[in-house]
């Protein structure tokens, strides 16, 4: 694990290690911002004028959140591998593990239960 | 038992032998902890989302024979919606910036502009959600609305929190000025702030947007 | 019986048909809990103790006495807990051949939830957080943990949900659903009274404490280890502790979220687990266990520190395989999120989900054999003393491995389907829970008593109290594993097959052994108390300890650390003690330290009003005692001063007297 080395460095340099943030600049922000709007607005596009299947759609914008998410992150919450001495990137990384786990999983075991407990619609099959 | 652990070499004397007590104190300022400590805070609070978006997930089709997302989402009210949100999203930052140069007024200016772009948000959210039940689509009505408001609503009520708290942060800031401790309050609000707009991401693109698709 | 007749404005569903006249074994319990209460009410006020007790203790930041509340909270339930484990064992050993035992079943039912409630979230949860607060800082070279404020918070949200669930057994009633009220019969429609509205909430206010002491303590461990101790440097215990705070920071909002819903479902009436408009009850038990499962790992984790610890300390050696520990615990941490599943193999996931929660399980189990298998080669050749806390460590490695591998036969799917809600998977949590968590705490108490309070506990009867105990529990809980495998599943009041009823009067004999042991472990308290002189330690070190929390004076002083250590090795202590580490006597220097404060309290009392409120249906005290709560923490937040100094002068004074302390010892010793 090479937080190790994190630590050691953040030992020794305890005392301004408040202000070792990544702040951000008006620049950042305004690149932030401006990501942002064209992440957004092209997703409801794409739906509000329906010009892709509704299959590709989800996928694309799907693609486009997940970018965006990003983007909050890097712009809005300065993330970076630096802040805290790493921990935060790798409590954010825990988190997502954690999530994708939880949502993923449940979606897959309710599904499953689903289609085995539920065969009403298609009885014949079940035979 | 023998004991050949080797000496940290940080930490040895002229003659190589272990010094056990630092010359200097180690300071722990005051708040070294806060940020990391809330970070922590907002990655428990993501799970939390996480629970609410898996419920959607599942139950998110269970219309019981009532109204679907077609029926009921107004999409150009969610764009104007998610513009509030990422309005006051580069507003924060602007205080932010503000803060870190010392420029009180400033920062207060921002900060309130900030506030009123969610209370927009609030707003609209509150006259969707009326518009919605007025129609009959009541918490109630279906797994689906279920889900939605619970998802939604909890996401409003974070933003509810943050304007109180973002009121009592700048009566704050009016007593004391941009003080350590003030500025560290405001960090932790603007990561909770732009948290929430994250939130926000994934809920207009998979309640709203496929909501629309299905 | 139901309770929605009757709801006034003023006072919602409380009424006096609310308070339990009619059931003769709660008004004498109610008799005798007002009585001792009254005495204890009494004592205080005769020797003046409320200011003592409001300044020293209600009120105060410092991590080493809200650890120690913490344990006298864990213990205190642990007497409520085992007093309904006593009932049921009673009931079940006399309900046979048309007998309806003493029990009638709106109580029994109310007694198995609050065991298991009880048990895990007001027993096992106390006693692992107080034990992590009181040794972690101290095991880092730490003055304070992260956030004191927030450490008293915690321990008060914990305790004000204990309040709420001892309030519902003479307050209405408790649910009656099993520890994890599962949906539909903890819907509004099959319980609608206030039982489970009393579990929701009081797992809501103790689950707030319990997220944010976890975030406190990971903070601390990150932040505050004293200069030198790297991550692969830190004792085994605080690495345990780390990863049982990270499990509790992304498991515990999972529960709250869970519940949030459950509430929705009862108070505004929306489908999340209902069986009409589009609703699902296994929903809820997928989400319950997504929590449930990482949460036996929480209680776990510590005490697998707590072994490591005492292995190496009374073997005399350097654990064995510290790597190797810290990366099974690594990978249990992030194990013990995939194999919810196996709680509910029979709901019909089918063969492809099964198969791979199963398969799961059973990895799961690899670093936690590696584990032990470190512990034993720890003591292999090392020069074992059989002091009370390694007596324990033994007992826990045979009772464990049992409840161990019982564990894998359930995490086969087709096993389960025969075993699943029987008594044999009762059988199998409870050893691995008393002989893996309880054990555990008892090594602890008995290995850090003497650092908290300066003087050891008394031997004798710890030996007493340890047969009592490991006897008791093989008596109590092998029938168990039987009457599963003849079918006998949980939560029954009454049977009529007689052959089983052998097995509960053996269950029965077995618990009243165990009652045994924790009465003598009680007298063991108290003899140790009394003759408190002639077990004093002043050493500090009186097991010849090899981690930081030694190195002070027993019980150590507010700041902890004089002078803040340097580390060299994972054995931090025993490396200071081998180099012939001389303690400092001079040039301290004033010490920063956070203020007492009473706001944790306001703010947690707060919330047990808005709770009780919510769950009676008192509306108008909901909402004011939910603003005055926000109000509270708002002016709360415009203190800032939050801090004091210890002056040099009192540093200085306070180590003389260690030296002299020290000084004397030695010259009595030699």
């Amino acid at each position: 694990m090479s937080a190790e080395a994190h630590n050691e460095h953040a030992v020794t340099h305890e005392d301004h290690h408040g202000d070792d943030h990544d702040h951000g600049t008006y620049r950042s922000y305004l690149i932030g911002f401006g990501l942002s709007v064209v992440l957004t607005a092209i997703p409801f596009w794409l739906v509000m004028a329906g010009v892709l299947a509704p299959q590709l759609t989800g996928l694309i914008i799907t693609g486009f959140a997940v970018v965006q998410i990003v983007v909050h992150m890097i712009f809005f919450l300065h993330m970076n591998h630096r802040s805290e001495g790493g921990w935060n990137m790798l409590a954010l990384i825990f988190t997502l593990v954690i999530v994708v786990i939880a949502v993923a999983g449940s979606v897959w075991v309710m599904y499953h239960l689903n289609t085995n407990m539920m065969p009403v619609h298609d009885m014949q099959v079940m035979g | 038992m023998s004991h050949a652990s080797t000496l940290n070499p940080d930490y040895v004397d002229e003659t190589g032998r272990p010094i056990f007590h630092p010359v200097e104190e180690p300071h722990h300022s005051e708040g070294h902890s806060t940020m990391l400590g809330f970070w922590m805070y907002l990655m428990s609070d993501c799970l939390i989302f996480a629970i609410l978006f898996a419920v959607y997930a599942v139950l998110g089709g269970n219309y019981a024979a009532g109204p679907a997302p077609k029926d009921l989402f107004d999409l150009p009210l969610v764009a104007v919606n998610t513009s509030m949100l990422l309005f006051s999203s580069i507003t924060y930052g602007f205080a932010m910036l503000a803060m870190y140069r010392n420029k009180v007024a400033q920062t207060q200016a921002w900060l309130a502009i900030t506030g009123l772009f969610g209370l927009c948000f609030l707003g609209i959210e509150l006259y969707e959600f009326a518009h919605m039940i007025h129609l009959g689509a009541t918490p109630q009505r279906s797994g689906f609305l279920s889900a939605f408001f619970i998802l939604v609503g909890t996401h409003g009520l974070h933003v509810t929190f943050g304007c109180i708290w973002l009121v009592t942060l700048m009566i704050q800031v009016g007593q004391k000025g941009l003080i350590q401790a003030n500025k560290r309050r405001l960090m932790c609000l603007s990561l909770f702030w732009h948290f929430l707009d994250v939130i926000w991401i994934g809920v207009f693109t998979f309640v709203y947007l496929f909501g629309m698709l299905r | 019986m139901t309770f929605e007749h009757s709801t006034s404005p003023l006072l919602g569903r409380l009424n006096w048909e609310s308070l339990p006249f009619h059931e003769p074994i709660l008004v004498a319990t109610f008799a005798v809990v007002v009585i001792g209460g009254l005495g204890v009410l009494a004592l205080i006020t005769r020797y003046k103790l409320w200011g003592y007790l409001w300044k020293e203790w209600f009120t105060t930041v410092d991590h080493k006495k809200i650890g120690i509340m913490y344990m006298i909270l864990g213990l205190i339930m642990f007497l409520r807990g085992f007093a309904d484990a006593v009932m049921m064992r009673l009931q079940q050993a006399m309900a046979f051949g048309g007998s309806e035992g003493y029990l009638n079943a709106h109580h029994y039912d109310q007694i198995f939830t609050a065991h298991g409630v009880i048990m895990i979230f007001f027993v096992a949860m106390p006693l692992i957080t107080g034990l992590m607060n009181y040794l972690v800082p101290l095991q880092i070279g730490a003055r304070d943990v992260s956030f004191p404020f927030l450490n008293n918070f915690s321990f008060w949200m914990t305790t004000m949900g204990a309040v709420l669930v001892m309030a519902s057994l003479f307050i209405g009633e408790f649910a009656r659903t099993g520890w994890l009220a599962y949906p539909p019969l903890s819907g509004i429609g099959y319980s609608p009274g206030v039982g489970v509205d009393y579990y929701i909430w009081a797992l809501q206010i103790a689950g707030v404490g319990t997220t944010l002491s976890g975030i406190n303590l990971i903070a601390t461990i990150v932040k505050m280890r004293a200069p030198g101790m790297g991550l692969m440097k830190m004792p085994v215990f605080t690495w345990t502790s780390l990863c049982a705070n990270i499990l509790i920071v992304a498991s515990f909002p999972i529960l709250t979220a869970t519940l949030v819903l459950l509430s929705a479902d009862r108070y505004i009436g929306t489908n999340f687990f209902t069986n009409d408009f589009g609703g699902n009850p296994m929903m809820y038990v997928n989400l319950i266990w997504i929590w449930g499962h990482p949460e036996v790992y929480i209680l776990i984790l510590p005490l697998f520190g707590v072994f490591s610890e005492v292995t190496s300390t009374f073997s005399g050696k350097k654990l064995f395989g510290y790597t190797s520990m810290v990366y099974a615990t690594v990978v249990i941490t992030i194990l013990s999120y995939l194999v919810w599943l196996h709680h509910f193999f029979t709901m019909g996931s089918g063969a492809s989900v099964n198969s791979f929660f199963g398969i799961t399980t059973m990895i799961i189990s690899i670093p936690t054999g590696a584990k032990l298998f470190n512990w034993l080669f720890t003591m292999y050749r090392g020069r074992i003393r059989f002091e009370l806390p390694m007596m324990w460590t033994v007992a826990f490695m045979l009772t464990f491995v049992i409840g161990g591998m019982t564990g894998v036969m359930l995490a086969v799917p087709p096993a389960d389907f025969v075993l699943h809600n029987s008594l044999f998977l009762i059988a199998h949590f409870h050893n691995v829970i008393i002989g893996g968590v309880l054990f555990g705490l008892f090594a602890a108490i008995n290995f850090w008593w003497p650092k908290a309070f300066g003087f050891r506990l008394e031997k004798k009867w710890g030996l007493v109290s340890f047969w009592c105990w490991v006897v008791g529990f093989w008596m109590a809980f092998m029938p168990l594993y039987v009457l599963g495998f003849m079918g006998v599943t949980r939560r029954m009041r009454v049977f009529d097959d007689p052959a089983y009823q052998i097995w509960f009067v053996i269950a029965g004999v077995g618990v009243a052994v165990i009652a045994v042991g924790i009465l003598a472990m009680l007298i063991q308290f108290a003899v140790s108390i009394i003759h408190r002189d002639k077990l004093r330690d002043e050493t500090g070190d009186p097991w010849l300890g090899r981690t930081l929390e030694w190195a002070t004076s027993s019980p150590p002083p507010d700041y902890n650390f004089a002078k803040t250590p340097i580390i060299h090795d994972s054995d931090a202590w025993w490396d200071m003690k081998t180099r012939g580490y001389q303690r400092p006597s001079e040039g301290f220097k004033p010490i920063h330290m956070p203020a007492n404060t009473g706001a944790g309290f306001i703010l947690s009392a707060l919330s047990l009003i808005v709770g009780f409120a919510l769950i009676w249906y008192i509306w108008w005290l909901a909402a004011a005692g939910f603003a005055a709560l926000i109000a509270y923490a708002i002016f709360h937040t415009f203190n800032y001063r939050r801090d004091y100094y210890i002056p040099a002068e009192t540093v200085q004074a306070t180590e003389d007297a260690r030296t002299q302390a020290l000084a004397a010892a030695a010259a009595t010793q030699g």
